[in-house]
């Protein structure tokens, strides 16, 4: 599963608490290059905190961290430069239309114009919404909001895309659709950092770390995972897990 | 009953905990009454005039002392020729040129005439107004003195009785404005925000499928405020009572009570702007742009209404503030009762039923 | 630098694509400055009066109907009893009673000096004081009439005259539109420059749309100006749009340099806008940001001698005034286009709002933070 040894995230100890509260406490793990990496958990156990420290949108209060070979205190900026994200609250400005947003996050990343243009054309040839260009965000349906904000997050070709439970809300037929997207990114060497409370998910991935209450529980790939917790499916390994804890 | 108790103490919760918006809700209003009732003032005092005396003479020095002397004007310099009397306006340090004629106490004593010129800078026509009327009182009074000198009889004297503000202290006419400004702003700004920012967040609909119905949501979310605005109000009653000296002539439980229903006349506009506003943004938009000026200009606060054009009039009729500054200044000043402002008491029943009749339909057909 | 035009496009999309704020941002300032302009006024016209005449004699009937024939005054009612006229100020019908004692005509024939009692309601102490100044005037005009006519008769000293003469410069028709429409543009200027800006900014923190941008490279300084830029446009525009409308509708003159008007609002622009970004750095929901901003506002456009005169306040409010930038720009705003004052006149405002907007645009963007702590 790993096809490449190269580290792209590595962090240890890791932790960050909010008052008397721990979000994350202590963990430490490493993705590697091109994997599809899952963070499962219950909500609340902290997965959206840690990808927040990740990204560089919050700073940790102890332990160390970097992305992309970048230390999340002193060169998040650098790091920003690197990855994509899509957060779970929301991607794309509802009042902007598709091309509108998607011109938009090209020139943020520094994409010049052709290569906008090119970009454009490509994801809505590839997403089939070539009659809803010039629609407004918000009078699409929830699945092709949330493909669309994928596309848009990976727009700059980053070394990491970070996706905080991108499938909230979404059928399953959606939901397998969204996965084909991200093997296809993956497969161009893309690294994926997914967190979700879907279960069935977790076997999508590569290897996947198990959260309760900010604490890695377990972390392994599914298939062995599986076999260490005698489960048949990712659901019974969390239910074993979350008992024993 | 127990649910609609339920839900007004969670908006009771969601206010408090907001720590910043609480300290905002009862220290500004206490700021501004503090702040604006010592420096909203229309009097004037030391205003920087120029003396362009050309004749130099006693009668002229203790016309100009006399000016000076009395606490409206102050000397901001002496010019020497006509030509500077431009600049010196257009530097704006003085207000007011006074000119006297060359030989101006000869003229006097000879021909019994003598002119006087005074230039006032009416881009503020108000104050150039009060300017002129201080400074010609002042001279006419010199004149008197002359005259008495002169043993000339055939005086009128005036006997002036100013009722309900003997010493026409403006904050006696500006404190009851300000708290109606105040309140209006406050209580209409808190609630429009309120229910929109809910339609934002999206957790309207969760209150619209429970089982509370409109009347209820909207009552639970104006009642706090209800709280809040009256705390205000008292303390801004207790601080015009005790730091500006403004009297309370009339009943003060009917001040209260009016009070009262002014806070839920504000409201209850604050709530129908909300419907009406699909974001916060807009709602706010609406009633600090909308209401900020026309409360200000418009609700005899600081410009008599009597003096506006018709249009204007009436549109001040539809500004809740101005009905309430005509009842706060009758009860609190002229201890006036009910039966003096029972038909203004009246029009702030009559517009809270609107608000809230309005409100709640618009509930209904917007989200229900 | 590129990503300022990609921000700007975005910004002015989702503000021209706002339904219900445009006619807010556009058409509501233009339609209050149209119609407040022509309330503020303290001229007053229709004082109503009661006369309780108690000498009923030649003498106080000619000054009742010189009160009666002056344009300024109405009569209300004639009574014998002062207190019952007194209910009249009460119910609101009179706000002057013309009180003549007995004995009036009797006393000044005979002694030479005799009384009239002006009772006013002072509930509007400014309106009272113009009333009695308007009385007392008509008394002293009364009284050199009755001077003069005994002088044809009698052999007095001459009374020595000091003629007043009255000039009023810069609006002589005493225009108080002239006076209002500066000071209206510029609440509504920065009404919009400190709000709207700030609550963009709020909005998109309480919505979490800020995050997807402080999760890209996206420089600080680009982002505020990407947000500071289309709202400077608005503002100026609106009020350059103002200013022809006072122009044109209500002949308000503009005797000093548009050039020097436009240099000075660009640079005030950026001090309201600061201030309101300064504001939404520091709070995190629309609601605490906008009522902040109101705090500030209502207190600058109250303490900033637009409605009433900066030169009337106490010490104390007149050096708080020094340091309110919209004190500061409606003066100069008023001597440029009335008085035709020039740059070196209004030089120390531009020098305030240069270094205000400095001190606040830089307190913006070291507070804002796209890590959050």
């Amino acid at each position: 599963m790993n096809t490449d040894d190269k580290i792209i995230i590595s962090v240890n100890k890791l932790t960050k608490r909010f008052g008397h509260f721990t979000a994350v406490d202590s963990i430490s793990f490493d993705v590697y290059k091109g994997e599809i990496f899952g963070f499962i958990g219950a909500n609340g156990a902290g997965k959206t905190t840690a990808i927040r420290v990740l990204c560089g949108l919050s700073s940790p209060t102890s332990g160390e961290a970097s992305v992309a070979g970048y230390d999340v205190y002193k060169q998040s900026e650098l790091i920003k430069k690197n990855i994509g994200y899509m957060s779970q609250r929301f991607s794309l400005y509802e009042d902007l239309t598709v091309k509108e947003n998607i011109t938009f996050y090209g020139g943020i990343y520094g994409l010049t114009n052709a290569q906008i243009k090119e970009k454009t054309d490509y994801l809505i040839d590839l997403l089939g919404i070539t009659s809803e260009k010039n629609k407004l965000i918000k009078s699409l349906p929830l699945g092709w909001k949330q493909k669309l904000a994928f596309s848009v997050a990976v727009i700059h070709d980053p070394k990491i895309v970070f996706l905080d439970e991108p499938t909230g809300g979404v059928d399953p037929v959606t939901r397998r659709q969204f996965w084909d997207m991200i093997y296809e990114s993956a497969s161009r060497g893309i690294t994926i950092f997914v967190t979700t409370h879907y279960m069935d998910e977790a076997e999508y991935c590569n290897r996947i770390s198990m959260m309760v209450d900010g604490r890695i529980a377990a972390l392994d790939s599914p298939y062995l995972l599986k076999k260490e917790f005698n489960a048949s499916s990712m659901h019974e390994v969390f239910v074993k897990l979350a008992r024993a804890v | 009953m127990k649910r609609f108790r339920g839900f007004v103490i969670k908006e009771f919760y969601h206010i408090f905990r907001d720590t910043r918006t609480l300290l905002i809700l009862f220290g500004m209003p206490v700021a501004q009454i503090l702040l604006f009732g010592f420096a909203i003032t229309n009097e004037i005092k030391d205003v920087n005039v120029a003396i362009l005396d050309m004749s130099k003479d006693n009668t002229t020095q203790e016309i100009g002392n006399k000016i000076l002397s009395s606490n409206y004007f102050k000397l901001y310099e002496n010019l020497s020729s006509v030509l500077e009397i431009e600049p010196a306006f257009k530097k704006g340090k003085i207000k007011e040129v006074i000119v006297f004629e060359p030989d101006f106490g000869q003229n006097l004593t000879r021909t019994g005439k003598a002119n006087v010129q005074i230039i006032a800078d009416a881009s503020d026509p108000n104050l150039a107004n009060m300017i002129i009327g201080y400074t010609s009182l002042i001279i006419s009074d010199y004149q008197r003195e002359l005259a008495k000198e002169n043993s000339f009889l055939f005086q009128i004297e005036t006997e002036i009785k100013m009722r309900f503000n003997p010493n026409l202290k403006s904050v006696y006419m500006f404190v009851p404005g300000l708290m109606s400004v105040i309140l209006l702003l406050v209580s209409a700004l808190m609630t429009s925000i309120s229910i929109t920012k809910e339609k934002e967040m999206g957790t309207m609909e969760v209150l619209l499928v429970s089982p509370l119905n409109p009347l209820q949501i909207i009552a639970g979310k104006v009642i706090p405020y209800l709280l809040l605005a009256f705390v205000n109000s008292t303390v801004i009653l207790i601080l015009a009572r005790t730091v500006f000296k403004v009297p309370i002539v009339g009943s003060l439980w009917l001040v209260v009570f009016e009070c009262i229903l002014f806070v839920i006349t504000s409201l209850s506009l604050g709530i129908m702007i909300s419907t009406i506003s699909p974001n916060q943004q807009t709602a706010m938009m609406i009633s600090l742009g909308g209401l900020i000026l026309p409360t200000i200009i418009l609700s005899g606060y600081i410009f008599p209404i009597d003096n506006m054009p018709i249009l204007l009039q009436i549109i001040s009729n539809f500004i809740p503030a101005k009905w309430f500054i005509i009842i706060i200044r009758g009860v609190m000043l002229k201890g006036s009762d009910l039966s003096y402002v029972w038909k203004e008491t009246l029009v702030l029943f009559g517009m809270s039923a609107l608000f809230t009749f309005i409100s709640i339909r618009n509930f209904k057909t917007r989200l229900g | 630098m590129r990503t300022i035009l990609f921000l700007l496009r975005k910004e002015f999309l989702q503000i021209f694509r706002n339904k219900s704020m445009l006619p807010l941002i556009f058409i509501m300032p233009l339609v209050q400055l149209l119609i407040l302009s022509n309330a503020a006024t303290y001229e007053i016209r229709n004082i109503t009066f009661n006369v309780v005449d108690l000498d009923q004699s030649r003498f106080s009937r000619e000054l009742v109907s010189d009160f009666i024939n002056n344009g300024y005054f109405k009569l209300n009612n004639v009574g014998f009893s002062l207190e019952n006229s007194e209910e009249d100020f009460k119910l609101n019908t009179a706000r002057l009673i013309v009180h003549i004692p007995k004995y009036f005509e009797k006393d000044f024939l005979s002694n030479g000096k005799t009384k009239v009692q002006f009772v006013i309601n002072a509930e509007n102490s400014a309106d009272a004081g113009i009333i009695y100044n308007y009385a007392s005037s008509i008394t002293r005009m009364f009284n050199a009439d009755v001077i003069a006519e005994f002088q044809n008769t009698s052999t007095s000293k001459a009374l020595p005259l000091i003629n007043i003469e009255y000039s009023n410069w810069y609006n002589p028709l005493l225009n108080y539109k002239t006076y209002m429409v500066p000071g209206i543009l510029v609440v509504l200027v920065s009404l919009i420059g400190m709000f709207l800006t700030g609550m963009n900014v709020v909005k998109e923190k309480e919505i979490g749309t800020i995050e997807q941008l402080n999760v890209t490279p996206i420089k600080k300084r680009h982002f505020i100006i990407g947000k500071l830029l289309p709202f400077w446009f608005i503002g100026i525009t609106e009020l350059a749009v103002g200013i022809v409308t006072g122009i044109i509708v209500f002949n308000i003159p503009l005797l000093g340099s548009p050039f020097v008007i436009l240099l000075l609002a660009s640079v005030y622009m950026f001090v309201v806008l600061g201030i309101g970004l300064f504001i939404s750095t520091v709070t995190n929901t629309q609601q605490q940001a906008m009522f902040i901003a109101w705090f500030f506002l209502v207190l600058f456009i109250l303490m900033g001698g637009i409605f009433t005169p900066i030169e009337s306040m106490p010490e104390w409010a007149q050096i708080i005034a020094y340091f309110n930038p919209v004190a500061q720009f409606n003066r100069a705003l008023r001597m440029i286009m009335l008085k035709g004052s020039g740059l070196p006149d209004v030089l120390p405002a531009l020098y305030f709002f240069v270094v205000y907007a400095a001190v606040m645009m830089s307190l913006a963007v070291w507070r804002y933070r796209k890590t959050e702590n």
